[in-house]
């Protein structure tokens, strides 16, 4: 008997690999794709398909293997969320399933209830969406649990909207609920859905996403970020490790590069976490790496923001020192990729430049214009960048079929 | 018995067990997924449940569906997930959908909103056209999903006319979508037409804001503290008290919204003031004891109370404000409602964060204004 294709594709047993993009920012929420095998120009012909999508959306796509899973919201009131998987070879959708908001709605029009990128354990895959609502799906689709957090806690909203990604770490689903009112972060078993902590956060709107840190027993922190600074914190138990009490933006997030903890807070500050769980260590700061939206990036021992006016400025991150600013096209939301020695960086009117960084001013090398506004940060699998925008995702990089 | 009539006998039997295999009830599976909560409650038992259930053919459509009247909002996601995987199941095989049965179960009103509205998306999934033919039958459907289509035909077909340069033949059909309207946007798009086309569109009422209030203040709020505190309005309301106020001794004074979105601005009567809080009550007349909902809109920190309860609160400042914002159940009661709003101000200073105000309306749950009962 043959078996139809996709019947083949859903029997094979997926776990997490180097390879996967599994949350926002990658595996180590760090956005760096390793050698992935990137093009170092890309333009049209590198598209390898482009779908539409049913909704609205900032989130990134998140991939598992050769399935891609893409959140969106639609309705006048952005009231319907949807999860949906394509096969990533093929952009064919395997399945979609539809939720009804059971939260507040109401964001910024700039953004939309389907802000925050989704994350997966290899086996379970988990969404969440401004309105608070968390669903836990197996990879094939089959519901495993669903939370209302905004009916458990009506206070725990922002009428700007929320954007936090969700992290699994130690098999608790790190979800950051904060805000001006019922702040808060809780850690939530994979596997039921039930709170095993939750922790009562600084009240003020926040949109910054957890980073992941290994201390040096090699165990897994997850770093949170808000106005007040960041806490590393134990995601098995919700325990505080440590603490920086310096602020930070409530927009762009942390990223961890060698050990090091890069904090945008009065610029970039750069910590080096304490092993006995005292104040991290305070290596640099500087003002002149201020990033404006998108979050830092470490690639090769540099560190590269981008601020308001869209210049790319690269730093040391050893020191801190500035190296050299580009000018790029036009304002940035998206958090730049990195793969090999090259940047990937969609700006908002969905214009992607691909810079060479070790050029000795850096340089972009090409442009790839996808004709939409982009806000979602890329994600890269399969020598692949996947970029998404509000109706459409698109998968570009390596053209196999223009190499033969 | 002769043996073809036992063979016969032995068909039917076997055709009727087989049959009944194929529709079995799930009321097990079901009853477990309704009776998911808050905090995660039931979601254990709820995977088996929906695994087994989500593997039901096509003619358990409607018994899923049906699964939802009067089910919580979380086992409402938990049934349409499970409709969304059969439906997805039965359009992969190539077997259509149980269109008739669909058909019948949306014309049933008393299924659930939500439900029929998934019906209906199903009936369209599969007959485009039919679905679009049932839309005007569909205008004053207590979907407001499914109402916003059909007022979108209607909407439609009053823009072509109007295009065509029929406006005398376009204004009743726009009357008639703005009568049926729930959607503020569709609201505010037919306003806009019928007033371009030179009618005159009462939108507080088409709205049902409450418009006529009793205001005082202002009460500290420094440090925003004068949210959480109990000023004299929140242990009584006596509108001919004189109070002691942030700024000296102050009484209620009337307050009127003629704003087309019934925003009740409390700089009026105050002034520009920051850090501070003020109350706004109003009384509402009900012909008889009915569940509603207080549908406020408001970018200050804010509470309300029905008749002296409590209903909700929160404390978000200056972050952006709409029509709806909050949905609030309530109960009223027959006769006098005493609604009382609490509106608090921070300590920002820019310039956009000098709103200190709050919308209001009571509706029902597809957001049709009461109408008040005379006193």
């Amino acid at each position: 008997m043959k078996l139809p294709t996709y019947a083949l594709f859903l029997a094979v047993s997926l776990q997490l690999t180097a390879a996967d993009w599994p949350q926002f920012r990658g595996a180590s929420a760090n956005a760096l794709g390793g050698d992935a095998g990137l093009p170092a120009r890309l333009d049209a012909k590198n598209i390898t398909w482009a779908i539409d999508l049913p909704g609205r959306g900032l989130s990134s796509p998140i991939i598992v293997g050769d399935r891609l899973f893409v959140t969106c919201s639609s309705g006048p009131k952005q009231e319907r969320l949807h999860v949906i998987c394509l096969n990533a070879l093929s952009g064919a959708k395997l399945w979609e399933r539809q939720f009804w908001a059971t939260g507040r709605t109401i964001s910024h029009e700039k953004t939309c209830v389907a802000a925050p990128t989704p994350a997966s354990d290899g086996k379970l895959v988990f969404a969440v969406f401004s309105s608070n609502d968390l669903v836990c799906l197996d990879l094939d689709g089959n519901l495993q649990w669903l939370r209302g957090l905004m009916s458990d806690y009506p206070n725990a909203g922002n009428s700007l909207g929320m954007s936090s990604s969700l992290i699994v770490a130690d098999g608790a689903l790190v979800v950051m609920s904060e805000n001006d009112s019922d702040s808060f972060t809780a850690g939530i078993d994979v596997r039921t859905g039930v709170n095993r902590w939750k922790l009562e956060r600084p009240k003020m709107a926040n949109w910054t996403s957890p980073a992941l840190l290994n201390d040096a027993a090699g165990k897994t922190q997850v770093l949170l970020q808000s106005g007040k600074g960041l806490a590393a914190i134990d995601p098995a138990s919700g325990r505080t490790v440590w603490n920086f009490a310096g602020g930070a933006s409530t927009i762009p997030s942390s990223t961890v590069a060698d050990g090091i903890v890069f904090v945008p807070s009065g610029g970039i500050t750069a910590l080096e976490p304490s092993a006995d769980g005292s104040a991290p260590k305070q290596l640099w700061k500087s003002g002149q790496l201020s990033p404006a939206t998108a979050s830092p990036v470490v690639l090769n021992k540099r560190i590269y923001t981008i601020n308001n006016a869209g210049v790319l400025t690269c730093g040391d991150a050893v020191t801190g020192n500035r190296l050299w600013q580009l000018r790029m096209k036009g304002s940035f939301s998206a958090t730049p990729v990195a793969s090999g020695n090259f940047l990937y960086c969609v700006n908002e009117k969905g214009v992607l430049q691909v810079v060479d960084t070790t050029a000795p001013e850096g340089a972009i090398t090409s442009e790839l214009d996808f004709g939409k506004t982009v806000l979602g940060t890329p994600s890269i699998a399969h020598k692949s960048l996947y970029v998404r925008a509000d109706g459409k995702i698109w998968k570009v990089g390596a053209n196999e079929a223009l190499l033969r | 018995m002769k043996p073809s009539s036992a063979l016969l006998l032995a068909f039917l039997t076997t055709g009727l067990i087989a049959h009944a295999a194929s529709a079995p009830s799930y009321a097990e599976q079901i009853k477990t997924i309704r009776a998911v909560g808050p905090q995660g409650k039931g979601n254990a038992e709820a995977t088996a449940a929906w695994k087994k259930l989500s593997s039901a053919n096509g003619a358990s459509l409607t018994t899923i569906l049906a699964a939802m009247d009067g089910a919580n909002d979380l086992a409402l996601n938990w049934l349409r997930s499970a409709v969304d995987t059969v439906a997805g199941r039965e359009e992969a095989a190539g077997r259509k959908l149980p269109v008739a049965d669909l058909k019948k179960f949306l014309a049933d009103t008393s299924h659930h909103p939500r439900a029929r509205r998934l019906a209906y998306e199903l009936i369209a999934k599969a007959d485009p056209a039919g679905a679009t033919s049932l839309l005007p039958t569909l205008r004053e459907d207590p979907s407001t999903e499914i109402r916003r289509e059909a007022i979108q035909q209607l909407v439609d077909q009053a823009t072509a006319l109007t295009r065509a340069g029929n406006t005398n033949g376009a204004v009743p059909v726009f009357q008639s979508a703005l009568r049926l309207a729930r959607d503020v946007d569709q609201v505010d798009l037919i306003a806009k037409e019928l007033k371009t086309a030179g009618q005159t569109v009462d939108l507080p009422a088409v709205f049902g804001w409450l418009t006529d209030w009793k205001a005082i203040g202002p009460f500290d709020n420094t440090g925003r503290a004068g949210f959480a505190t109990v000023f004299p309005p929140e242990q009584s309301i006596d509108l001919n008290a004189e109070l002691d106020g942030k700024a000296g001794k102050t009484r209620w004074v009337a307050l009127k919204s003629k704003d087309d979105y019934g925003i009740v601005d409390l700089n009026k009567p105050f002034g520009d003031l920051k850090e501070v809080t003020g109350y706004a009550t109003t009384t509402f007349f009900s012909d008889k004891a009915k569940k509603v909902e207080l549908r406020l809109g408001s970018q200050n920190g804010w509470k309300i109370w029905l008749n002296g309860k409590e209903l909700f609160g929160r404390d978000e400042y200056h972050r952006n404000m709409e029509i709806d914002q909050y949905r609030v159940a309530a109960d009223l009661k027959a006769g006098r409602n005493v609604i009382l709003v609490k509106v608090c101000q921070n300590e920002q200073k820019e310039e956009w964060t000098k709103n200190w105000n709050f919308q209001l309306r009571v509706t029902d749950a597809i957001g049709t204004p009461i109408a008040q009962a005379k006193p």
